[in-house]
């Protein structure tokens, strides 16, 4: 269904890679691993339509990104925190669903927040929460936002090893029930399956 | 439609728990215009003359000093990548952000202008019309103004540069929002203005959005 073919991007003078090409299908999940500056966040920034590619191109069901049907279908959570510092986790959550175009109510997001185990801190500004906990703030709105493909660019930074555990719980169930994932990360992840890029 | 009213929302919300940053550019608004009378002593005749000028002037620059900030923090927590990314137009939030941006820096200029106008002898029906020329003209700062933080984004010195950038199409604005309360002073007609204004605020309504959006996805790039 993610149809990706001779992706190149460059820096400058300096080509980062050329000719990235795979497909996801339903269920599939793609690791994308490379050293540090190999291009790893500039190509998912370029999978998500963030910014243009020199060659290649994405398809989304058949067509071509970014189109309205790709970014329905899409979650993408970045190396940024993408919360807001003076709203409380719930809030956070709440508007940027309601940004998104989708009604959330209340105790679903409430509860979204208590599987990512922040019960207790739903009404606290985002801004006294730990770097971790922040993360899975962000990482609430896997829950909320219903999508096929998520795009997570380092999403296992900064989470302890419950949190690791948990966020590998919510891909391999995202899988289970016909996602898809494309990652990036240094560590190994606790998700059955998968293939491997190198860049 | 309704991610253009959450938009205003959570702008205004996230005001709310930062209140010091509006209140900048108001009381920046305030003070400069209160400033002038007490430099310039009791003259009625030439406090009345340069009263429009310095009331619009001062307004220009109060909507300045907020402009910096429409997408500074938005971009720099990543918010602005998931809106740009997200199923709703992008368009229509920046529409949302640059209503939340008025409602903030502009609407305020607008109620205190007839106070403020007193200082300068302005009489009822002069301080009518330049309410009105305000609530007219503000909003179209906002917009050209938006486009402006868009450009300079992430531009380093930026707030200088949108300054250069942003101040002198903010020129047309300042002749005939000022003109409209002079002409009124001196006994002519101020429709002319005032339509001019409105129709310039129309043609900013309809393509600012889109020019900030195209500017937003560049420095997203």
């Amino acid at each position: 269904m993610l149809i990706v073919s001779g992706l190149a991007c460059s820096r400058g003078e300096r080509r980062l890679f050329a000719d990235v090409g795979f497909s996801l299908d339903a269920g599939e999940w793609l690791h994308v691993q490379g050293e540090n500056g190999a291009g790893k966040t500039s190509l998912m920034r370029l999978l998500v339509g963030l910014s243009p590619a020199d060659a290649g191109e994405v398809r989304w069901r058949g067509e071509p990104t970014p189109c309205l049907e790709f970014r329905r279908d899409l979650v993408y959570l970045g190396h940024h925190a993408a919360v807001k510092e003076d709203l409380t986790p719930l809030e956070n959550l709440r508007l940027s669903a309601a940004l998104d175009g989708i009604a959330l109510d209340e105790r679903d997001a409430l509860a979204a927040l208590i599987r990512l185990g922040l019960r207790g801190r739903e009404d606290l500004p985002v801004r006294v929460l730990s770097a971790g906990q922040k993360r899975r703030v962000l990482l609430a709105r896997l829950l909320t936002r219903p999508a096929v493909l998520w795009v997570l660019d380092e999403a296992f930074n900064a989470l302890d090893v419950a949190a690791v555990k948990l966020l590998g719980e919510l891909i391999a169930e995202h899988l289970a029930h016909g996602g898809m994932a494309v990652l990036t990360s240094h560590q190994p992840l606790p998700v059955p399956g998968g293939r491997t890029l190198v860049l | 439609m309704s991610a253009f009213l959450a938009t205003v929302r959570r702008d205004l919300l996230l005001a709310l728990r930062r209140k010091s940053e509006v209140l900048t550019a108001v009381f920046f608004f305030v003070i400069v215009t209160s400033l002038f009378p007490l430099g310039i002593g009791p003259e009625p005749v030439l406090l009345k003359k340069i009263a429009p000028g310095i009331l619009w002037v001062a307004a220009l620059l109060a909507t300045l000093l907020g402009l910096p900030r429409l997408f500074a923090a938005d971009h720099g927590d990543g918010t602005l990548e998931q809106m740009a990314l997200s199923p709703s137009p992008l368009g229509l939030l920046v529409a949302g952000k640059i209503l939340a941006h008025w409602l903030l820096c502009g609407l305020p200029l607008v109620l205190l202008a007839p106070v403020l106008g007193l200082q300068f002898d302005l009489d009822a029906s002069a301080l009518g019309i330049l309410t009105l020329a305000l609530l007219l003209g503000t909003p179209l700062l906002s917009l050209i103004g938006a486009i402006g933080a868009a450009l300079t984004l992430g531009v380093r010195g930026g707030g200088v540069l949108l300054a250069l950038l942003v101040l002198p199409l903010y020129i047309p604005a300042l002749i005939f929002g000022a003109g409209a309360v002079e002409a009124h002073i001196a006994g002519l007609e101020v429709g002319g203005h005032l339509s001019l204004l409105a129709a310039m605020l129309v043609l900013a309504a309809f393509f600012a959005p889109w020019a900030t959006t195209a500017a937003l996805r560049i420095a997203l790039e």
